[in-house]
């Protein structure tokens, strides 16, 4: 009996990801999502730039590339032009967080049906370790030697709680993959992301705390552990917004 | 009996599932190379194996199949 194997909607092809990137790990769960809702016919991805700029070599469903941060722009065209698709976009926080916020907070306030998988790790991983939106106050990055300066540069955008004071969308939820126990919770909430999409509810987001050891400049393990010690506590994990749990609760 | 077989050219030896294995028989072989240049990991004990699959979740690459 198989216990655990590849899921059928990730290529079988090597990622082109650092050793110890855990973007591998949130590419395999939103495929292993899409495998059990068995919704893989239907489903089209939107592609970011960053990090997952390739992401449409590794899903084995339908994927288009959006320009920089647009990618719940183009991933509501793509869904309003045939409903019947199961449209998610795969961001990281320099796209989403920065140039691509307004198109998130539209897309979020409009309640588009659309699923967004939100990567943070703190950084701009492709372009080297500058400091991106979400880098932790005092965190040294490549434009960031002496640590993030809050009076200079500002503080970290959190988006689950940003997000979470609108109206507009279905749910937010902030998972991390440092551990296997996380793992599995951050597979539970994408999936219910999905499903939220299937019975057409609206816009959910997935934010996952990922690691970036090569410009964090420490070993996967190491990188996992800071994530932990650093990260969680600045971002803590939880259900954000669920407005079905919130109507279910002020109907008893 | 779990069994556990990795697709060892495509491993990056970033050694996480070694991190994770509650049994520790896992390792980076520092005397191997695959055909990306990275020594991969592999098992040292399989009769050990309690086919937990806690490698195979936090394998960013995908490269581990766990059977029982």
């Amino acid at each position: 009996m198989v216990v655990f194997e590849k899921p059928k909607s990730l290529c079988d092809v090597p990622l082109h990801y650092c050793p110890g990137c855990t973007h591998g790990i949130i590419h395999r769960l939103v495929a292993e999502a899409i495998d059990e809702l068995g919704i893989e016919g239907k489903t089209v991805g939107v592609a970011p730039v960053g990090c997952a700029v390739m992401a449409y070599n590794y899903f084995n469903c339908d994927m288009v590339e959006a320009a920089h941060g647009r990618a719940p722009a183009v991933a509501t065209g793509i869904k309003r032009a045939d409903p019947e698709n199961i449209v998610f976009s795969y961001q990281g926080d320099g796209d989403l967080a920065s140039i691509g916020t307004a198109e998130t907070v539209h897309a979020a306030t409009r309640n588009e049906n659309i699923t967004v998988i939100f990567v943070n790790n703190a950084i701009y991983g492709m372009t080297g370790g500058q400091m991106a939106p979400t880098t932790l106050p005092g965190q040294v990055t490549q434009t960031s030697p002496y640590g993030r300066d809050v009076n200079h540069c500002g503080y970290p955008v959190k988006i689950s709680e940003m997000l979470s004071q609108l109206d507009g969308p279905e749910y937010i939820e902030r998972v991390a993959v440092n551990n296997v126990k996380n793992v599995r919770a951050a597979k539970k909430a994408i999936k219910k992301a999905f499903q939220n999409q299937v019975e057409g509810k609206g816009f959910s987001l997935i934010e996952v705390i990922s690691s970036c050891p090569t410009n964090w400049g420490l070993s996967p393990e190491k990188a996992l552990q800071w994530l932990e010690e650093n990260m969680i506590p600045y971002y803590p994990l939880g259900v954000y917004k669920d407005r079905t749990a919130q109507k279910e609760a002020e109907a008893k | 009996m779990p069994k556990v077989t990795f697709r060892t050219d495509w491993c990056k030896g970033c050694g996480l599932c070694a991190m994770v294995c509650p049994k520790q028989i896992i390792v980076i072989a520092k005397d191997k190379i695959n055909q990306k240049g990275h020594s991969p990991a592999e098992i040292t004990d399989q009769s050990k194996c309690i086919g937990c699959a806690f490698c195979a979740t936090m394998c960013p690459d995908c490269i581990i199949k766990v059977e029982k």
